[in-house]
């Protein structure tokens, strides 16, 4: 049982001047959405690649409801990646290339890619080359949404795309996630916008994994801080600083608690709840002391 | 419906604290069917777990009832249930603030008690 689903496991990935992935090992059950979150040069893509079997590691391993992904046709046709690379040949149309996805993935829902279609009015007797950025994401987004793979993995889904149009996938991807129970994995900067779909979040940061955790356990424990700074520092006593905020005499401190709860404050203190947002800015931030020094 | 997510309190009791403020302006009537999980999901773009975890907590407390294949809807008696409750956590949750805030600006309890009656007064 505990086989199931997609187990990435020590997996790290050196570039010849850089470690781009450190021993990360994590896991993908069946039916959720999970968030994958880091910043710019994190290692999210490099992580998604591996997974795809586009790129290989250079150690680790990762497996399939317990059996290598490595060459594994039969489990790489459960596994969709979309991404910002273009796979596909300017010169075909988007039809023919519905047709490819039905080659490698057995089959495809042409009627709902229709639908699609319809929704984000994009013509369908287009070729790929001849698409705005907006609409090549746009298209492939048709293609992963009605695509039969039970563990979709979408990098940087909605770059280019209005807010009409975002609006209109999260919903469509809300919607394709209550019919089909699938996997959902997605890989964005815009957080706040995923921040409610997403049930389990993980977070990378140089290479590493620093956050494997449901949002709403993630969420209970990051709390802004503030009152001056004396005060603050005596209430934050034994608490995992993050980071902290001056303002004048006005003293922030970023916490997160583990398991904890956070104790009565005194009058002098206010306390807040963060949102996903900002408390990956806070997990995520390079510490400016040390930048200083 | 008039969802607004706005707060940073957990996302589930706020889908709870919407339905219920629902019931209470009987914008839901009892007896009435609510949106389902999968409508309010997509609408707002919120896991549908995180919906039905919210809808649990009405369910357990007495608000709505799921009627088998058909949805969920107010339960008989829920409005009065529901004030019932809010009158149990008025004190705690909007007395006890109101104190500490007019404390801070050092309003006299005398001062505090006119102002509420004015509040009364200029009610329509």
């Amino acid at each position: 049982m505990t086989n199931v689903g997609i187990q990435v496991k020590q997996i790290s990935k050196h570039y010849r001047h850089k470690d781009a992935l450190k021993g990360v090992s994590l896991n993908f059950a069946p039916g959720k959405i999970y968030g994958l979150l880091g910043r710019n040069g994190a290692g999210k893509s490099t992580l998604l690649n591996i997974i795809a079997n586009r790129i290989f590691p250079s150690s680790g391993d990762i497996t399939f409801d317990g059996v290598t992904l490595n060459n594994n046709d039969q489990a790489l046709g459960q596994c969709y990646l979309m991404s910002e690379v273009n796979l596909y040949p300017d010169g075909d149309r988007l039809e023919r290339l519905f047709k490819n996805t039905e080659l490698f993935y057995g089959s495809f829902d042409y009627d709902y890619a229709h639908r699609l279609a319809r929704k984000f009015e994009l013509d369908l007797h287009q070729k790929f080359g001849k698409l705005s950025t907006g609409y090549r994401s746009i298209f492939k987004l048709i293609v992963a949404l009605a695509s039969p793979a039970r563990y979709v993995f979408f990098d940087e889904p909605v770059l280019g795309l209005d807010a009409n149009h975002r609006e209109l996938f999260y919903r469509e991807l809300v919607d394709n996630y209550a019919k089909t129970n699938r996997t959902f994995v997605i890989s964005t900067h815009l957080i706040e916008e995923i921040a409610a779909m997403v049930e389990h979040v993980f977070i990378i940061k140089s290479g590493e994994l620093i956050v494997d955790d449901e949002v709403e356990h993630l969420l209970s424990q990051g709390y802004l801080i503030t009152g001056t700074k004396a005060d603050v520092q005596v209430y934050c006593q034994g608490m995992k600083v993050l980071g902290h905020e001056n303002l004048g005499s006005l003293y922030g401190c970023y916490v997160l608690l583990g398991d904890d709860t956070l104790p009565t404050p005194p009058a002098n203190i206010t306390t807040e709840r963060l949102d996903l947002q900002r408390l990956f800015v806070q997990l995520t931030n390079i510490d400016e002391e040390e930048l200083d020094a | 419906m008039l969802f607004n997510f706005d707060s940073t309190d957990p996302i589930y009791t706020q889908v709870a604290e919407q339905v219920e403020a629902a019931i209470l302006t009987q914008t839901y009537h009892e007896g009435q069917q609510i949106p389902s999980t999968t409508e309010i999901s997509k609408y707002f773009h919120i896991n549908p777990a995180t919906v039905l975890k919210g809808f649990n907590l009405l369910v357990a407390k007495g608000l709505v009832e799921k009627k088998r294949g058909v949805g969920m809807f107010v339960s008989p008696g829920a409005y009065q249930r529901l004030i019932d409750h809010r009158r149990n956590e008025f004190y705690q949750l909007k007395i006890r603030p109101l104190i500490k805030e007019a404390q801070r600006l050092h309003f006299s309890e005398a001062a505090l008690l006119d102002l509420i009656k004015r509040g009364f007064e200029t009610n329509d």
